[in-house]
C-alpha cells in the first residue's frame, strides 16, 4: 500500500469515525527497550510531561521486578528481541504472502471477509469498517458518551484521565503491568455518565486499529453512577502478530450503583505471550462482569479480578480457555471482598486437546472488611485426549466468620458414551465431539452477542475436524 | 422403497466373552419384529452390536442393509445406511438445545435441507404426533429429563431422521400405558408412511397390543430359540420364560 492510500484511509477514518492514527511517527522501529525508546514513544505522540514521567518511573519498576516464579513458563520471552513501538507504517510491511497458511486456512473456512481478513493478519493496519460505528457514535455523543482511543482521550480530556489513570491497575502492580505503563500505545477509553444506559454493546472491533489490537494497549473505562454498559473487544478469527508479546492494561472504575460488562475474545495467533492485568474497582451497590474467551496464543496469563469496595458490590467472572497444541491458557480470577454484604460470582470453563494445558488459577479473598459476604466459584474443565492436561489452583482467603463460599471443580473427558449415541444419529465423530464442546461452554457461550457465539461454534467445529480421526 | 435387514449367523461379545452365539434373522420392508426375552439374553448386545458401539466385538457372521454388510462401518456409516436404534439408556448432553440439534440430524439426513421455517413446521408436528409440549426444543438435549420424557425424544429423533430400519430397544420401560400408545402410534406412523422395517425389544407383551408384530422371535442365552406369530408373545405373558416349552421348540437346544 502505497502512502496516499494510507492517507486517505486516514483521513476517511477521522471524518467518518472521530478518530485517527498518530499524524507524526518519526520513529524507526527498533528492537528492544532503554529510557531513550520510551522518550521517544512519548514525545512521537506529543504527551504532557506527567506521562513520560509515569512511563520512565514504570520502566525502573519493570527493570527491577523479577519474572513471576508461578503460572506459565516464561523463560523464552526475550525482552530486548521485541519492539516496543511500531508506528502504523510499518505495520503495513507485512504482505499476505507473509501470514502463514494455517491462518489464511482458517480465515477462509470462517469466511472472514477478505478486508477484515488483511487487517486481522496485520497485512493492514485498519479495519475499514462500515459497520454501524457511525450511527452509535452519534447515539453515544448526544448522551455524553466519550468512546475514544486512549492516546486521543489524554489529549482532549486531559483532567479526567489523569484523575483516574494507573489508580486501579499501578505501574508496580506486576511487571508486566510495569512493562504495559512503560510503553503503552492504544487501546480504548471510555467514560460513561451518571445514569446513561448504553444499550447496543461498545465494539472496539468497530473503530480498530492496528494499536487497538497492538502489543501494549492500556483501556481505561469509567462508568459512572448509576450507569449501564457492556463493552466488547476482540474477535473470535485468529489474530496474527510477529509480534510475539501482548502485554495489556485494562482498568474499570465503577461507581455506585452501575453496572459494566467487559467481554473479550481473543485468538491470538500461537506464537504470542499473553499477559494481561485486568482490574475493576466496584463501588456501592455496583456490579461488574468479565465475560473472557481465550483461544489462541501460546501462553495466556490472565485472571480478571474485581475490588469489592463498596457495600453491596458484586463482581462476576465468566471465562472459557481453550488450549491445543503447544499452548498453554493459565486463566483464573480473583475478586477482593472489601466491604460488608458483597458477592461474587466465578465461571471458568476449559478444554484442553491436541496436547494443550488449561489451568484455573483463582483467588477469593474475603477480607475482615467485609461481613455477610458471599462467594461462588465453579469451574469445570474438559479434557479431549489423554495428551493434553488440565490443573487447578483455587486460593481462598476467608478472614470473616460469617461469609458464605462454595466451591465446586469437575473435570471430566469426552464420553465414548455420548460419541456412539450422536454417531448414531448421523453426526461424524468430529460434529459429535464439537456438539459436546459447544454444549459444554454454552454457559458462556450464551453471555456473548450474538455473531461472536455463532463465530466461537464455527471455530470449534473447525478445530474438531483435526482432532479426531 | 425397499429395505432388508438381514443378520447372518452373528456372534458377537464383550471383553472376550460370548454372547450372542449365532443369531440369524431378516426383516423386510413394513414389517416389524418383536425380540423378547429375559434380562441377560442378549437382546440389548444385539442391538448395540448392529449399531456399532466399539466396546462390543463382532466375532462371526454378517449383517447387512439391502444387501451391504455394515458391520465394518462406523456409527455415523451405519446410521446414515439408514438404521436407527433407540436406545434404552439415552446420554444426556448438555448445553445443546434440542431444536438446533434435531434441525443438524435432519440436514444431515436429508438430501435437501429444510429453511429453519419449514423444519419448525416439520418438527413440531411430530412432536404433536408425541404429544411433546413445544417447550421441549428449546431444552438441552436428555438434560435432566424423565425416563419417559427421554423416550419421547428418542421416537421424536427416529420421527425426524425417517429411518429404513428401527430398532427400539426396551423403548416401553418405565412408561405407563397412555405413552405406551403413543410411543407406538409414532412407530407406526413410520411404517405407514415411510415402509420402515422395525426391530422392537422388549421384555413385555403390552407393547406389542399396539404395534401388532408380524414376527415375535424369543432370545435366550445369546440365540433366537423360537420365532413365530403374536401367539408366542402371548404365550410368554402367560407362561413366562422359563416355560419348557420354549426349550423343546428351540431347534438349536443342546
Amino acid at each position: 500500500m502505497n502512502k496516499k492510500n494510507i492517507k486517505d484511509i486516514r483521513d476517511t477514518y477521522d471524518t467518518k469515525y472521530g478518530f485517527n492514527m498518530p499524524e507524526k511517527s518519526f520513529l524507526k522501529a527498533e528492537k528492544g527497550l532503554t529510557e531513550k525508546i520510551i522518550e521517544q514513544i512519548s514525545k512521537s505522540k506529543n504527551e504532557p510531561d506527567w506521562m513520560i514521567k509515569f512511563r520512565l518511573k514504570a520502566f525502573e519498576v519493570f527493570n527491577s521486578k523479577k519474572m513471576p516464579d508461578w503460572g506459565a513458563d516464561l523463560s523464552k520471552i526475550d525482552f530486548q528481541d521485541i519492539y516496543y513501538y511500531v508506528k502504523p507504517t510499518d505495520t503495513e510491511k507485512r504482505t499476505w504472502e507473509e501470514v502463514p497458511e494455517e491462518i489464511k486456512n482458517t480465515f477462509d473456512r470462517l469466511g472472514v471477509p477478505q478486508a477484515e481478513r488483511e487487517f486481522l493478519a496485520g497485512v493492514k493496519a485498519q479495519y475499514d469498517s462500515e459497520v454501524a460505528y457511525s450511527s452509535l457514535k452519534n447515539e453515544l455523543e448526544e448522551e455524553g458518551v466519550i468512546f475514544l482511543s486512549t492516546d486521543e482521550a489524554l489529549k482532549k480530556y486531559p483532567d479526567l484521565f489523569r484523575e483516574y489513570f494507573g489508580k486501579v491497575v499501578p505501574a508496580g502492580d506486576n511487571k508486566f503491568s510495569a512493562l504495559n505503563s512503560a510503553v503503552w500505545s492504544g487501546g480504548s477509553f471510555v467514560y460513561i455518565p451518571k445514569g446513561v444506559t448504553v444499550k447496543r454493546p461498545l465494539q472496539a472491533y468497530f473503530r480498530i486499529n492496528a494499536q487497538n489490537m497492538g502489543q501494549f494497549e492500556r483501556t481505561l473505562i469509567i462508568a459512572d453512577e448509576g450507569s449501564f454498559a457492556h463493552y466488547v473487544e476482540g474477535c473470535t478469527a485468529p489474530v496474527y502478530s510477529s509480534n510475539s508479546l501482548h502485554a495489556a492494561v485494562v482498568e474499570v472504575i465503577v461507581k455506585p450503583g452501575a453496572r459494566f460488562r467487559y467481554t473479550t475474545i481473543q485468538n491470538w495467533s500461537d506464537n504470542v505471550y499473553n499477559l494481561v492485568t485486568k482490574r475493576a474497582r466496584v463501588e456501592k451497590d455496583a456490579i461488574m462482569e468479565w465475560v473472557d474467551g481465550n483461544l489462541g496464543s501460546k501462553v495466556t496469563m490472565k485472571y480478571p479480578s474485581c475490588y469489592l469496595v463498596g457495600e453491596n458490590a458484586r463482581g462476576e467472572v465468566l471465562s472459557v480457555a481453550y488450549a491445543s497444541k503447544g499452548q498453554h491458557q493459565d486463566a483464573g480470577a480473583k475478586m477482593i471482598h472489601a466491604a460488608p454484604n458483597t458477592s461474587s460470582n466465578i465461571i471458568s470453563k476449559s478444554v484442553s486437546l491436541k496436547g494443550g494445558r488449561t489451568s484455573y488459577r483463582g483467588l477469593v479473598d474475603i477480607t475482615p472488611l467485609a461481613p455477610k459476604s458471599k462467594s461462588r466459584v465453579e469451574c469445570d474443565a474438559l479434557i479431549l485426549d489423554s495428551d493434553s492436561a488440565t490443573d487447578t489452583f483455587p486460593l481462598m482467603k476467608i478472614n470473616e466468620s460469617g461469609a458464605n463460599v462454595e466451591h465446586e471443580a469437575t473435570v471430566s473427558k469426552v464420553g465414548e458414551e455420548k460419541l456412539f449415541y450422536l454417531m448414531s444419529r448421523g453426526l461424524s465423530e468430529s460434529e459429535a465431539m464439537g456438539l459436546i464442546v459447544s454444549g459444554f461452554i454454552e454457559p458462556i457461550v450464551r453471555e456473548l452477542p450474538m455473531e461472536y457465539a455463532v463465530e466461537l461454534n464455527r471455530l470449534i467445529e473447525l478445530e474438531m475436524e483435526g482432532s479426531v480421526g | 422403497m425397499i429395505s432388508t435387514l438381514e443378520i447372518k449367523n452373528l456372534s458377537a461379545g464383550i471383553e472376550g466373552k460370548k454372547i450372542l452365539k449365532g443369531v440369524s434373522l431378516s426383516i423386510n420392508s413394513g414389517e416389524v419384529h418383536a425380540l423378547m426375552g429375559k434380562n441377560g439374553s442378549g437382546k440389548s448386545t444385539l442391538a448395540q452390536t448392529l449399531m456399532g458401539n466399539s466396546i462390543y466385538s463382532v466375532i462371526e457372521g454378517s449383517a447387512k442393509i439391502n444387501g451391504k454388510d455394515i458391520l465394518k462401518l462406523d456409527p455415523t456409516e451405519r446410521a446414515q445406511a439408514g438404521l436407527f436404534l433407540s436406545f434404552q439408556h439415552p446420554s444426556e448432553i448438555q448445553g445443546v438445545k434440542v431444536y438446533s440439534y434435531l434441525r443438524m440430524i435432519y440436514n444431515k439426513s436429508h438430501e435437501r435441507p429444510l429453511s429453519p421455517k419449514l423444519f419448525r413446521d416439520f418438527m413440531e408436528e411430530k412432536m404433536k404426533l408425541l404429544e411433546m409440549d413445544q417447550s421441549f426444543s428449546e431444552r438441552f438435549l436428555n438434560e435432566g429429563f424423565s425416563g419417559g420424557e427421554k423416550k419421547r425424544m428418542e421416537m421424536l429423533q427416529m420421527l425426524i431422521l425417517e429411518p429404513k430400519i428401527v430398532i427400539l430397544d426396551e423403548v416401553d420401560s418405565g412408561l405407563d400405558i397412555d405413552a405406551v400408545k403413543i410411543v407406538s402410534n409414532a412407530v407406526n406412523y413410520l411404517v405407514k408412511n415411510k415402509n420402515s422395517s422395525v426391530l422392537v425389544i422388549t421384555h413385555y407383551a403390552r407393547i406389542l397390543k399396539y404395534l401388532k408384530p408380524d414376527f415375535v422371535h424369543v432370545m435366550l442365552n445369546g440365540e433366537i430359540v423360537k420365532t413365530g406369530g403374536e401367539e408366542v408373545a402371548s404365550h410368554l405373558e402367560e407362561y413366562g420364560y422359563t416355560d419348557s416349552e420354549l426349550k423343546v421348540s428351540s431347534p438349536s437346544n443342546e
